[in-house]
């Protein structure tokens, strides 16, 4: 249920001083008084920060007129929108009908294993932030996962690891 | 002599099979040895089994290779590319001779994906020289009327190919029938629909068809504005859309005066979705391209009457759209001719799941689902036995194997408590639980529910309460008929199709596959081995040789064991995933 996901959330979004929020000057420009710009000025904020920061919420209303609680009810509603910071590299694991048959669980947990977060974490060290999702529609090549833009297909737990491992391993060089 | 021409599959999927590095490689050599050839980069065949794939087309005719990697590239450069012989040994389907893949492509008719990995998805011309744009350009040149071009859909019995099933010619009627200065045509690509991705394949490999297809209707209706309500999902397929619908305006088949008619003003838009599967839904859509949380209101009134921004609205799906074009251009009579009595023409369908030769496969309406099966998709992994087939997503059900001669059109399905849905079909062998399965739909449709009405918003969660416990073995008697009455509570109290059809997992699983619920909740036991608390692996003293295979392949490092002595999983830290019971040579891996 979407609703449950406010209450986790609600106290997680923090100030950040470090947000640099001139940044969202162009967007608003761009989406300022046109009908339906609410989902687009949030999915531009996202695409700026990474995520949604209480400030730009705030910073958003003040400058477009958008009421806080229609802008809070949209980013907690769809499944894109986050309101903490995330890793630098995000773990989608598919979990669609065809990977669930291909033993998808397997993957997300070697990799909670590997990585020892929980799903929808992030590392401590904020390189990974792993998330399970419906589909990414790439249903032959099933288990999937996505990270960053790039697709693994025909997965093992043992070879979603190593992949991981390996970009962890570049990051640290 | 004709220019050789080679065609590297780069769908979303193929690029995921290594399809990029591939078409790097070729264009590297090209560059080298520059040589004359034309490489283009095409959608997908559909054929996803054999990815990443590789089509020459020479003097001679086709040959599509298939699985091909970099080393292969080279390979077959050197061979056919520049010496004009083909390597037999990679190709998987050819216009010359018989491959063991043919079969494959029998029995399949390409209406909706006609131009799929054929063209370059990011060229117009590629486009128009199949017959691109001139079903738009014979209903202007030839002055036909809206009501013909109406009348054509009607009779030709396409039917929503979103899952709905509705007939798309009375629909675009109800639309043009109410008087409005402004009116919306939207292409719903919210395709959310986990195991289905015909319209992903349709967006990236021919989006011009699509955008034809709602010309046509926006002419049809009288529509003024277009949007293509996609999901953020599908990166590629937004990108390839943006494209396309730029190259339209630069022909003038977008905007104003399109197409030189004076006053015939239409543009489209791409909205990207932002993760909601209650969004394919027509009226969450809505709200969703308002602005708003995608929350599904009453109908009537209906979209065709009070849509997006209260204005007359039609919404169609990517696949209905993209049948529209061939069926004005070769009339209802090339379309109608496939199917059955109420369901005309062809239908994608998605093959997954423990099948053999997975992909897109497009079918004559009336079909059986053996057929599609086993006949096109090669039977099932492994030569495991064919338990069950799932259709039409988290709204669908579970078709059982002896069930499996049904015909598939929208009224056969219906009759079986699944439905057609978007054409998802999810093969089950006999190592799938369908009580895990119900639950993993339940835990999905539960997850998805907007809120709104209170028996989908609870029902579902205590559904799939009383389904966890069973998987979990703490199954009680009478929760099949708790399960039961829920389900039909369910249906009947919810507002949209979402809460409407959330239950029928679970109760085509329990009409089909009862004995299993039973086996869970009386025995305790899964009769597919396959839920994890049911189940554990331990090691066979006599048969273990001390291999360390087990122990090397176990992505939580649960075994332990010395080279040549026996071994020991750690129950504690083991999550049940099987990898050790597969990759033991000696059977020294037990499963109970």
């Amino acid at each position: 249920m979407r609703i449950k996901r406010i209450v986790n959330e609600i106290n997680s979004t923090t100030t950040d001083s470090t947000i640099e929020i001139e940044k969202l000057d162009p967007v608003i420009e761009k989406f300022r008084n046109k009908k339906g710009n609410l989902i687009p000025i949030l999915q531009a904020t996202q695409n700026t920060f990474g995520f949604i920061p209480k400030d730009a919420f705030e910073y958003i209303a003040e400058k477009t007129g958008l009421l806080l609680t229609d802008m809070y009810g949209v980013a907690t509603f769809y499944a894109q929108f986050r309101l903490k910071p995330v890793g630098k590299h995000i773990i989608k694991v598919c979990h669609g009908t065809a990977c669930h048959v291909q033993n998808a669980g397997i993957i997300t947990e070697s990799i909670m294993e590997a990585l020892k977060i929980s799903d929808g974490e992030t590392t401590p060290d904020n390189l990974f932030t792993l998330e399970s999702i419906a589909c990414l529609g790439c249903c032959s090549l099933a288990p999937v996962m996505m990270i960053d833009k790039e697709v693994y297909g025909k997965l093992t737990g043992k070879l979603s690891v190593n992949i991981v491992k390996e970009i962890q391993l570049k990051e640290k060089n | 002599m004709e220019k050789i021409k080679v065609l590297v599959g780069m769908a979303s999927c193929g690029i995921a099979a290594g399809a990029s590095k591939v078409y790097d490689k070729i264009f590297e050599l090209k560059k080298l040895e520059n040589l004359d050839f034309e490489l283009v980069k095409t959608g997908c065949t559909g054929m996803c089994f054999r990815e990443p794939l590789v089509e020459i087309i020479d003097h001679s005719g086709s040959f599509l290779y298939g699985e091909i990697d970099e080393k292969k590239a080279v390979e077959i450069f050197e061979k056919h590319i520049k010496n004009s012989e083909p390597v037999k040994d990679y190709v998987v389907k050819s216009d010359l001779f018989e491959t063991s893949d043919a079969p494959y492509f029998k029995g399949q008719v390409k209406t909706v994906l006609r131009n799929c990995g054929v063209i370059d998805p990011e060229s117009i011309c590629d486009y128009e020289k199949q017959n691109g744009y001139k079903a738009i350009k014979k209903i202007l040149n030839e002055n036909i009327t809206q009501e013909t071009v109406i009348q054509t859909i009607i009779d030709s019995g396409l039917r929503g190919r979103g899952g709905g099933g509705f007939s798309t010619g009375m629909k675009w009627k109800f639309a043009y029938n109410n008087k409005s200065d402004e009116k919306f045509i939207i292409c719903n690509a919210d395709e959310g629909d986990p195991g289905a991705f015909m319209d992903r394949s349709v967006l990236e490999g021919d989006p011009h068809s699509v955008l034809e297809g709602m010309i046509i209707a926006a002419f049809a209706i009288g529509g003024t504005e277009g949007v293509i309500y996609c999901r953020a999902e599908y990166p590629l397929a937004i990108i390839r859309l943006n494209i396309a619908l730029s190259q339209a305006r630069e022909k003038s088949y977008l905007g104003k005066n399109i197409f030189g008619k004076e006053g015939f003003n239409f543009d489209i838009h791409v909205k990207e979705g932002a993760g909601a599967f209650v969004c394919g839904e027509e009226t969450a859509l809505m709200a969703s391209v308002e602005g708003e949380r995608g929350m599904p209101r009453r109908r009537p009134p209906f979209p065709a009457v009070s849509g997006l921004w209260k204005k007359p609205t039609n919404i169609n799906n990517v696949e209905t759209f993209a049948n529209v074009a061939s069926i004005i251009l070769n009339g209802a009579e090339s379309f109608n001719k496939y199917g059955t009595e109420k369901s005309k023409g062809t239908k994608v369908f998605a093959l997954t799941g423990k099948i053999k030769h997975g992909g897109l496969v497009e079918v004559p309406m009336g079909i059986s689902i053996n057929d599609i099966i086993f006949k096109l998709g090669g039977g099932i992994q492994d030569d495991k036995k064919f338990k069950a087939v799932q259709l039409g997503g988290p709204s669908g059900g579970c078709i059982p194997e002896y069930m499996s001669d049904i015909l598939v059109d929208y009224d056969s399905v219906n009759a079986t408590g699944a439905i057609m849905g978007s054409g998802g079909m999810v093969v089950m062998d006999e190592t799938t639980c369908m009580v895990d399965m119900a639950r993993f739909f339940l835990d999905f449709t539960q997850k998805e529910s907007c809120g709104k009405c209170t028996f989908c918003r609870i029902g579902t969660k205590r559904m799939l309460e009383i389904l966890i416990r069973i998987t979990e073995g703490e199954g009680r008697e009478g929760d099949i008929e708790l399960l039961e009455e829920l389900a039909y509570q369910i249906k009947d109290g919810s507002l949209c199709g979402l809460g409407q059809t959330a239950p029928n997992p679970v109760l085509t699983t329990i009409k089909y596959f009862r004995n299993e619920y039973e086996a869970h909740i009386k025995d305790k036991k899964c009769p597919s081995y396959n839920c994890k608390k049911l189940i554990t692996y331990t090691v066979v003293e006599d048969k273990c040789t001390g291999c360390v295979v087990c122990a090397k392949n176990c992505p939580v490092n649960a075994i332990t064991g010395e080279r040549k002595k026996v071994h020991f999983i750690n129950q504690e830290i083991c999550i049940k995933c099987g990898v050790c019971f597969n990759k033991c040579k000696f059977e020294a891996i037990k499963l109970s």
